[in-house]
């Protein structure tokens, strides 16, 4: 075999198995996180080297067995079976051997060549828990290597002894274990037919193939009809057969009983001289000392509360610096640029489509990073299971789960959130259906760029009571999320809720390379993908808002205003002189607004958005917002000719706002419940796209708006009938 | 001995797994966990709503809603 050639070893285990330390451990910053093609599931990759040899890791994803129930577990045995890796290392948590080894076994069926890292041998120590791993391995017949992620200890050994067994070129010898008389005869049946037929026996060990129709595998008896139709319905019959003898005499069935028997074999694995127990203290001792407080009834969820407000408190105030220094440069690069660039629409884009849209995805990134350093310290240390446990009987009444309240949060549960790092935080539930209605619906939270306009909104209709509005606007946005959440529920991810079945891993204390290198690769991805979409996005936007150019004559009037000004101007002071040229640029900005694309969009919709009040300058504003939501307030700045106003300044939008009589509390209301429902802003939908397929996010944008739309029309008409407006 | 379902195990409660009652996807899920017939178990305590349940089987702790732990029969000691 050429020895320059990579090994490609994979990584397999339970989840909180230590799997992802030892992945990092082992590789450090080598490593490449992309997609299984098509589907979400994170694949690593990483490098390494052992003796000059290249070793290429590939990173399963954690799972307790290899059915075709989860697409995590699909994914692990299908690389399996089609990649083929020279050998797996089976990361096993030494103080959890029975269910850890019940991977290694189906690992073994497989025929893969296996070795075993007893992984966290130091916390089985600790446990009082003496593992004779020679013995084990003797038994096993494979290697066994005792190593401790955290701290790299064995992981030189381990490679040695994986790069040994990929340099075998071993042939695939699959486990072979009794199931009982009740299983046996039939399975070595079905073996024989499908050995005679030569029926996936390619790749595919047949006692595993036959195992499988008697599990009853989805997946592998559609590719067995595709195949052979003849050969998997005479199997089929056979597994029907013994499973309608084990229901009339065992009342069970032939999964049930393959799963004890399994059990069995791990039992008598670990029968005298494997594991000695001596009566020391307990990890899972101080876990439960732990959970007694944290879980506590009356405690638990006061402290929940805390936990969570602290970890927003520290994405939303460690960020806050960067971001403003990111602004500020970008600002500065905008002016450079400003000040450099010959006028004209060159200038233009590279100044308010360019600059401003890398600055819109860029200016996030601390808040990404803050976010998910706060999320992988409560995921890793075993907290957010907790929280999982605690609210999963709320969350579930709306079809969601227990962990979807992290995402809720992060996107503005608490006013002032995000939602991009809110999207990006449902990668935390496990569960499909219940993930995608979290995912769609955590848009509607009240984000960062959402409050400054309810702000400017709220001071010009309701100064009297602002901080009651703006919490009722807290609770407006989180029943609409968990209603429509539930009408998703039931209506296009209608479906049973996921079991549950969560382990509740002892608290561990994370290492700060973990949780760094889990930080920058989902934070790098962001940059990478969205970066370049939203870009693109922001481009088009700044077109739509700036073409057709005015037509010369309209321009010439603006123009010749100027001039006359300036040259009355002697007699007047500078300053009032400037407010004056300032005022006619405003009138002209305005101008080229409703004379632009999106201008006469805004103007088209008027026939629709008249059910809400909304007039040619709100919609333009709520176009651009699409783009970002604190545009909203500029445009509207622009639409009611008093000027570019940056952030932050918006008092003369809303004392103008409040002096105006076609507006009125009502209206303003109706347009705050469009605010709050309507499309996610373009750096949400891109990573809603990137966190399912673009389909979603196209749904996420015209179902978003409709709801907002109605709801908003219902508030006006409705307020307009009882005499509000 | 009394065959009762999970759900009506109180907190701190031993007993032993009887039958897992399910099939399909939960059923299989239960069983990979490792809740075969005659493991022992313990009922570590419930959630503030009461709902889901923790029990410690096999030196892990595990969560299950109460709907899914209608499915697990337990051999406990007769009731009082």
């Amino acid at each position: 075999m050429n020895p320059h050639r990579e090994t490609m070893i994979a990584l397999a285990g339970n989840p909180n198995c230590g799997k992802t330390t030892l992945f990092n451990a082992i590789t450090g910053a080598r490593q490449h996180v992309g997609n299984y093609p098509g589907i979400t599931v994170e694949k690593k990759e990483g490098y390494c080297q052992v003796n000059g040899r290249h070793i290429q890791l590939v990173d399963l994803p954690g799972t307790y067995s290899l059915t075709a129930y989860s697409l995590e577990e699909l994914v692990a045995r299908n690389f399996l079976i089609q990649d083929r890796p020279s050998a797996v290392i089976n990361i096993v948590d030494s103080s959890n051997l029975e269910r850890n080894l019940y991977l290694t076994i189906q690992l073994l069926e497989l025929g893969i060549p296996v070795l075993v890292a007893l992984n966290m041998v130091d916390m089985a120590a600790a446990r009082g828990l003496a593992i004779n791993s020679e013995e084990l391995g003797r038994r096993l017949r494979l290697p066994v290597i005792p190593t401790v992620a955290r701290t790299g200890k064995g992981k030189e050994a381990l490679l040695e002894a994986a790069a040994q067994l990929g340099q075998e070129d071993a042939v695939w010898e699959p486990l072979h274990i009794s199931y009982g008389p009740d299983i046996d005869p039939v399975l070595d049946t079905m073996e024989a037919q499908i050995r005679a037929a030569a029926f996936f026996t390619d790749s595919l060990p047949a006692r595993w193939t036959a195992l499988k129709y008697l599990e009853a595998d989805e997946e592998v008896i559609r590719k067995g009809k595709e195949k052979n139709p003849v050969l998997s319905s005479k199997l089929i019959e056979l597994a029907e057969q013994v499973t309608q003898h084990l229901q009339k005499t065992l009342d069970s069935y032939p999964e049930a009983i393959i799963a004890d028997h399994r059990y069995g074999f791990i039992a008598a694995l670990l029968k005298e001289g494997v594991v000695k127990h001596s009566h020391k203290a307990d990890r899972l001792y101080l876990t439960d000392q732990i959970d007694r407080v944290l879980t506590n009834r009356f405690l638990g969820p006061i402290l929940m509360m805390l936990i969570i407000f602290a970890a927003y408190k520290f994405t939303f105030t460690y960020s806050k610096a960067p971001v403003a220094w990111l602004e500020a440069g970008f600002s500065a690069l905008g002016r450079f640029a400003d000040s450099s660039l010959p006028p004209g629409p060159l200038k233009s884009l590279i100044v308010s489509g360019v600059i401003d849209g890398v600055g819109g995805v860029l200016g996030f990134v601390p808040l990404i990073l803050f976010m998910f350093f706060a999320i992988a310290f409560l995921e890793d240390t075993g907290y957010l299971a907790r929280v999982a446990y605690m609210l999963d009987r709320i969350f579930r009444t709306f079809g969601l789960h227990g962990s979807s309240v992290m995402a809720y949060i992060i996107s503005g549960g608490i006013a002032g959130g995000c939602a991009v790092p809110g999207v990006l935080a449902t990668r935390t539930l496990r569960s499909s259906r219940e993930r995608l209605a979290t995912l769609l619906t955590a848009p509607f939270m009240n984000c960062g760029a959402k409050v400054p306009v309810f702000a400017m909104l709220i001071a010009a209709f309701f100064s009297a009571k602002q901080a009651q509005v703006m919490f009722l606007l807290t609770i407006l946005s989180w029943a609409a999320a968990l209603l429509i959440a539930k009408l998703i529920r039931s209506t296009i991810l209608r479906g049973p809720s996921t079991p549950f079945l969560l382990e509740l891993p002892p608290y561990r204390m994370p290492t700060f390379k973990g949780l760094l290198i889990h930080t920058w690769e989902r934070a790098w991805q962001y940059i990478r993908k969205a970066g370049t979409i939203i870009l693109a996005i922001s481009i088009i936007f700044w077109a739509l808002m700036s073409f057709p150019a005015l037509p010369e004559t309209e321009k010439k009037i603006y123009d010749e205003a100027r001039a006359s000004i300036l040259a009355g101007g002697e007699a007047t002071q500078g300053a009032g002189l400037t407010a004056r040229l300032q005022a006619v640029d405003s009138e002209e900005a305005q101008a080229t607004l409703k004379n632009s694309i999106a201008g006469r969009i805004g103007s088209g919709l008027t026939v629709i958005t008249a059910a809400n009040g909304f007039d040619w300058r709100i919609n333009v504003a709520l176009l651009s917002g699409i783009a970002a939501k604190e545009v909203i307030i500029s445009t509207m700045g622009t639409a009611y000719s008093l000027g570019q106003s940056r952030r932050g300044e918006d008092t003369p939008l809303s004392n103008r706002l409040a002096a105006d009589v076609s507006w009125s509390p009502l209206k303003a209301f109706s347009l705050i419940i469009f605010i709050m429902l309507y499309a996610p802003c373009m750096a949400t939908i891109t990573c809603i796209i990137r966190e399912s397929t673009w389909k979603w996010g196209l749904f996420s944008f015209t179902f978003n708006t409709v709801t907002a739309f109605i709801i908003s029309a219902l508030v006006y008409r409705g307020g307009v009938w009882l005499g509000l407006g | 001995m009394a065959v009762v379902p999970l759900r009506r195990m109180t907190k701190g409660q031993k007993g032993i797994i009887h039958r897992v009652t399910a099939s399909g996807e939960i059923g299989r899920r239960l069983l990979d966990m490792g809740l075969v017939p005659g493991t022992p178990f313990q009922v570590q305590g419930r959630a503030p709503l009461k709902d889901p349940v923790a029990i410690r089987i096999r030196s892990f702790t595990l969560m299950l809603r109460n709907s899914e732990s209608d499915f697990i029969e337990a051999e406990v000691e007769e009731v009082s």
